[in-house]
């Protein structure tokens, strides 16, 4: 099962970040970036973060990317073009991508027998939560962090309606 | 039900790849939302790591990193797509290479 | 089914369980609308659809084969993929998350339960999740047809749905409060102890959480009175003007679909979901096995019924809103409202140990 799932969706975790480097529309980009985190969604489920998995769904897909596409749609951003700027960025961004992923690969392969496997445990059939887990450590040890945030996105709704906003 | 055994490396290489499109398509793509979106990319391909870890230690610390990384992402979006309108309404592109205004 | 292993029997079981309540919700659907229309006549002095079959019963047959039969248009300057694609996404995310939805009391056969299809311990996030994809349907139609009626029917649905989902998520939050579980059984055995009075509505004083729900999933869905994504009047049909035949059926059955869904869930949640209102009044073992176990069933299926024609009356009486006052209705009364009802239940909670 967890094999399985692990193929199916990091596959499709893997093309839809590749579709998202290939297309020139921005809104077929952010459609295939929806798809990455769906996918990524059901591996954390797989991973024993269940509620991660909803949150993920619920605010990246359902929050964060609607807002994008509406952004996408509101300023009917066309297809990018390519520039002098696009080629040198080519030269560099290429060989820097794939040094970083070869770096973190070659650290991953030779530390795999220490990180261990995992296989799918009783959290898909209800035998394990860890809403409870998580929140008792939120609201516990993390409850200065936990509200400092509720700030920020208080400053940051006030920031964006700001900068949003037309100027008189 | 078949019990079948996935290494955890094979999900920090997974987040890896993720991790290093996010780069590719930060410096290749020109468009300034398509940009964002790469490091939305990035923030996921790290946030499936922290899971990764998690689960392999039996503890709930990594979740609440990524429950903060979440929370801080969408406060991000929401300035970041904030600032993008206003740009767009003053420079009427979103092409990077045109938005230069501080240089000229 | 001896010759089965643990896993065959339940991979088969699991594709039955899919495919019947598949095969029902869809057919829910057409009868919905069937219903609706019947309904919507008789409060406007008219009869109705009375001509296809004994009292028009076949017309939802009737208006699927008109619906297949008809010429499939696709605007030249639209953007052909994603036109494609949306009616599919507004379909299947309204479809699927009837999927976690408890309809009986636990029945295993073979350790398999009957009356769901996933009891999932998150059933209640992932029903929010799903409904939150569903935003992409409308959205992409809108944009991708290339017609500024489109555009702004699917930017005001847009924009209407991600406000009151926080609403609708918001009054949802007493319930788990008070059930202690997001899973959806475990919030229905919550409120079946003492039949009606332990609902959620009544004994577990979420009246005024309903209330937000019900007007959040009247704008949720686009329904009226919150029907502005389609205000005939002003935007010809909204998001889905350029669609025609089956693709426009699709719309029109998510709407369908997602109208059944969200009275499931406010029949789960507000109203104790399959439990009797009569509570132990009856045995538990009354009739044998077979009725015991349908019972509950018929009971759930009453309510959603009530929901379902609750909509129906509420279309046909009130008019609808104008566009900032739905905004500023959601934002400013139902949002504070639903915060003040977590602070009072969560609590009233505490207090009470």
């Amino acid at each position: 099962m967890q094999l399985a799932l692990f193929i199916i969706f990091g596959a499709l975790a893997v093309l839809g970040a590749l579709n998202l480097l290939f297309q020139r529309h921005p809104i077929n980009s952010a459609l295939s970036l929806v798809v990455v985190m769906i996918s990524l969604a059901v591996l954390y489920w797989s991973l024993g973060a269940e509620f991660l998995a909803a949150a993920q769904v619920i605010v990246y897909s359902g929050a964060i990317m609607v807002f994008f596409v509406f952004v996408i749609m509101l300023l009917n951003a066309g297809e990018e073009e390519r520039t002098h700027g696009s080629r040198a960025a080519y030269i560099v961004g290429i060989p820097g991508a794939g040094a970083i992923f070869s770096l973190l690969a070659f650290v991953f392969l030779s530390e795999s027998h220490a990180l261990g496997s995992s296989s799918i445990g009783g959290y898909l059939n209800h035998v394990t939560s860890n809403i409870s887990e998580i929140s008792t450590v939120l609201f516990t040890k993390l409850l200065l962090p936990f509200e400092v945030t509720s700030v920020l996105i208080l400053v940051a709704i006030l920031g964006a309606v700001v900068l949003a906003r037309k100027e008189q | 039900m078949i019990a079948t055994q996935v290494p955890n490396s094979a999900y920090l290489i997974l987040a890896a790849i993720l991790f290093s499109i996010g780069v590719g398509a930060f410096l290749i793509k020109r468009n300034l939302i398509t940009i964002f979106m790469s490091i939305e990319l990035m923030l996921n391909a790290v946030n499936l790591t922290f899971v990764t870890f998690a689960h392999m230690w039996h503890q709930v610390s990594g979740q609440i990193f990524v429950f903060f990384v979440m929370v801080v992402a969408a406060a991000e979006a929401a300035v970041g797509l904030a600032i993008i309108i206003a740009i767009f309404r003053t420079r009427q592109t979103l092409n990077v290479d045109q938005i230069d205004l501080m240089k000229s | 089914m001896s010759h089965l292993t643990q896993f065959q029997t339940f991979l088969l079981l699991s594709i039955l369980k899919v495919v019947v309540v598949l095969v029902i919700t869809l057919t829910a659907v057409a009868y919905t609308v069937l219903l609706e229309r019947k309904v919507l006549g008789r409060i406007q002095n008219r009869w109705g659809p009375t001509r296809t079959g004994p009292f028009g019963l076949l017309q939802p047959l009737a208006d699927g084969i008109k619906l297949f039969l008809k010429e499939e248009l696709i605007p030249l300057a639209s953007e052909k993929p994603l036109f494609i694609i949306a009616p599919i996404i507004a379909l299947a995310c309204s479809l699927i998350s009837i999927s976690v939805v408890p309809f009986g009391q636990v029945t295993r056969v073979d350790g398999v339960d009957l009356f769901q299809i996933a009891d999932l311990n998150i059933g209640l996030l992932v029903i929010l999740g799903i409904t939150s994809i569903g935003v992409y349907g409308i959205a992409l139609s809108g944009w991708s047809s290339n017609n500024k009626f489109a555009l702004l029917g699917s930017l005001r649905a847009t924009s209407q749905m991600i406000s009151y989902e926080l609403a609708l998520g918001l009054s949802l939050v007493g319930v788990v409060l008070r059930a202690q579980s997001l899973s959806l059984r475990d919030i229905v055995n919550s409120q079946s102890a003492h039949g009606m009075r332990s609902w959620n509505v009544f004994g577990g004083f979420q009246f005024v959480a309903f209330f937000i729900y019900l007007m959040a999933a009247y704008a949720e869905t686009n329904r009226a009175p919150f029907d502005l994504p389609e205000a005939e009047s002003e935007l010809v049909a909204g998001y889905h003007t350029e669609y025609s035949s089956m693709k426009f059926a699709m719309f029109f059955m998510a709407e369908y679909a997602n109208m059944l869904t969200v009275s499931c869930v406010a029949t789960l949640l507000f109203l104790g979901g399959p439990s009797s209102p009569l509570g132990h009044l009856l045995p538990d073992d009354f009739g044998g096995p077979v009725l015991a176990a349908i019972f509950p069933v018929l009971w759930f299926v009453a309510k959603v019924l009530g929901f379902l024609l609750l909509y129906i009356w509420v279309r046909g009486t009130v008019p609808r809103f104008r566009y900032d006052q739905l905004m500023s209705f959601g934002w400013k009364f139902l949002l504070p409202v639903a915060m003040a009802n977590i602070l009072i239940t969560s609590l009233v909670l505490a207090l009470r140990g």
